[in-house]
């Protein structure tokens, strides 16, 4: 009973941690080409979210084609936002404290929007996965939380190839060491940071489409990337297997203390945790030093 | 006019929490995302005192300001002395401003989320003005002092500051904590005012709007987020839209400004620069 109990928490936590991290991700790849804390992530999760919602129920379909469909909806949007909100700050070498609040300002004005336009309805998806249930001993894994877990590691592992073998991955990498040099040696930065915002949107599609089928799709449902970045803080800002460790690493932390202490303190918890990361240990798991420069 | 009156009073009110933040961020240096949760300390414990235990009003809003500023210890001393990056320390308050939101929503005598109705409305226009101006005056005798001497060294250069014998860690705690008892203070006014209060009054979205009004008014100034933070509050009312359309129009003004006007209204000079530049020039002949 006990054993199954544990089983059975950690294998919920790793899928709720599957899905922090896909958030995480999105969140860490901005943060460490732009070096600021990306608070519209939420609301484009959001929008991706809203992306896969119509296309399943306004044109009924498959769950292959709406992933594809939100990937591609929030990618834009977050090319969007960058173009409209954050490059002109950017190119003005402004202070990263200013991009976080036009983030903010983005953040609160897509929320508001799908608020005034659509409604604060709660919708959910058709159910793709069914109630199908994998019995495991004593304890039992959704099929949807299964199918969220390797679809985050999948997606991770292909970015993480990204990054490493491809031409515009070593670019990418380039930007996050030095922008300044990055562009002397003839990379175009406007470019580069509009993939990186690509692929920071299309991350953040997949996270809206899979919250939204496991909870619902509402205008707020992006204050949940608050986790996406306590993760990032504990796995290393700017790190991506940070990102992937400190999303899953939260995931079960936040379900042991939900089921063994007490649900109420659980956010309380996390965001401590948050805290004594930045205090003790600012760099997190994997991350770089990153220490302010003079 | 009552509702004029307490669109005045509303805007004071924030005004309050405004120049506290103004001081942190403006002339230290320092951002936060945050500090909601100090107004959020200082309107439950007021609302508290006063409410369960009818302490005098006066009392209530000290008792509540110095409540606020002994929390902003608990966040201040680690993230301070450990001398975070700015854009971690902002997150870091962000972090503690939810979880106190948290405890709020789940402690008994705060009546949890539901809030706490029925808290004896104190607060007048003549109360709220002598509050405001009191809080002026002593914010600019403050950044006139030593103190706030050694505050504006670290925001130009920290690290030169250091090297002169500014105490870096003292001197930014002691910041901190004279904006959250700003804050505390205008949060036992607004609790008072308001005779309502509830801890989603208090979110990262308050914050925001705080550090946003010291932003757009100008850092270093303290007349530039008084009129920021006025025109935040009453324009909005004065428009009489709906609810979410004015967040809409908030949100876009916040990218609006970072974008055309990040310097602020009145960045690093005062409304009353202009007058005592002719006269300094004056004397000095």
């Amino acid at each position: 009973m006990q054993a199954g109990l544990f089983l059975q928490t950690l294998i919920t936590g790793l899928s709720i941690g599957g899905i922090y991290a896909l958030m995480a991700v999105g969140y860490s790849l901005v943060f460490s080409v732009l070096n600021f804390s990306n608070f519209a992530h939420g609301a484009v999760i959001m929008l991706g979210a809203y992306a896969g919602l119509a296309l399943a129920t306004r044109l009924s379909l498959g769950f292959g084609l709406v992933l594809a469909g939100s990937i591609a909806a929030a990618g834009i949007i977050a090319v969007l936002n960058e173009r409209l909100a954050y490059s002109s700050l950017r190119k003005r070498k402004a202070p990263s404290l200013y991009l976080m609040i036009s983030a903010m300002g983005c953040a609160v004005f897509l929320e508001n929007l799908v608020y005034a336009t659509i409604g604060s309805r709660f919708y959910a998806f058709p159910e793709f996965f069914g109630r199908q249930v994998i019995n495991l001993g004593s304890s039992s894994i959704s099929l949807l939380d299964v199918a969220a877990f390797l679809f985050a590691l999948a997606a991770i592992l292909a970015l993480h190839l990204f990054i490493s073998r491809t031409r515009t991955g070593i670019a990418i990498r380039a930007g996050v060491s030095d922008m300044t040099m990055c562009s002397l040696m003839g990379v175009d930065l406007d470019r580069l940071i509009a993939i990186v915002f690509l692929l920071a949107g299309g991350f953040a599609g997949v996270a809206g489409v899979f919250l939204g089928i496991k909870y619902l799709v509402y205008p707020t449902m992006g204050w949940v990337t608050n986790k996406a970045y306590i993760a990032a803080v504990i796995g290393g800002l700017g790190s991506l297997p940070g990102a992937l460790a400190g999303g899953l690493i939260l995931g079960v932390v936040e379900t042991f203390v939900s089921t063994y202490v007490s649900s109420v303190i659980r956010d309380v918890f996390s965001f401590t945790l948050l805290i004594l990361f930045l205090v003790l240990r600012p760099n997190g798991l994997l991350g770089q030093d990153s220490e302010e420069k003079v | 006019m009552d509702y004029i009156l307490s669109i005045v009073i509303l805007a004071c009110i924030n005004m309050i929490a405004v120049l506290g933040l103004s001081i942190f961020t403006g002339f230290t240096g320092l951002f936060s995302l945050g500090h909601a949760a100090f107004v959020a300390v200082g309107a439950y414990t007021s609302a508290i005192l006063t409410y369960y235990y009818e302490v005098p009003f006066i009392l209530a809003l000290a008792a509540g300001a110095a409540a606020a500023g002994a929390v902003s210890l608990i966040i201040g001393i680690p993230t301070l002395r450990a001398k975070l990056r700015s854009d971690y320390f902002a997150i870091a308050i962000l972090g503690f401003g939810e979880a106190l939101r948290v405890l709020l929503e789940n402690f008994e005598i705060t009546n949890g989320a539901r809030g706490l109705p029925g808290i004896e409305s104190f607060t007048t226009l003549p109360i709220v003005l002598v509050c405001l101006t009191a809080g002026v005056f002593v914010a600019r005798n403050f950044l006139r002092s030593r103190w706030g001497a050694a505050c504006i060294a670290i925001r130009e250069d920290p690290v030169a500051a250091e090297m002169a014998g500014v105490r870096l860690f003292r001197t930014r705690l002691l910041s901190l904590v004279v904006s959250a008892v700003y804050c505390g203070l205008s949060g036992g006014l607004l609790a008072h005012f308001l005779s309502f209060i509830q801890p989603v009054m208090f979110t990262l979205l308050q914050s925001t709007q705080l550090l946003a009004a010291v932003i757009a008014g100008g850092m270093g100034s303290i007349s530039g987020p008084l009129i920021a933070s006025f025109v935040f509050i009453a324009l909005p009312e004065a428009l009489r839209v709906a609810q979410m359309w004015r967040l809409v129009a908030y949100g876009l003004l916040l990218v609006l400004i970072m974008v055309y006007r990040p310097q602020g209204l009145m960045g690093y000079s005062e409304l009353s620069t202009l007058i005592s530049r002719i006269l300094k020039r004056g004397e000095a002949r």
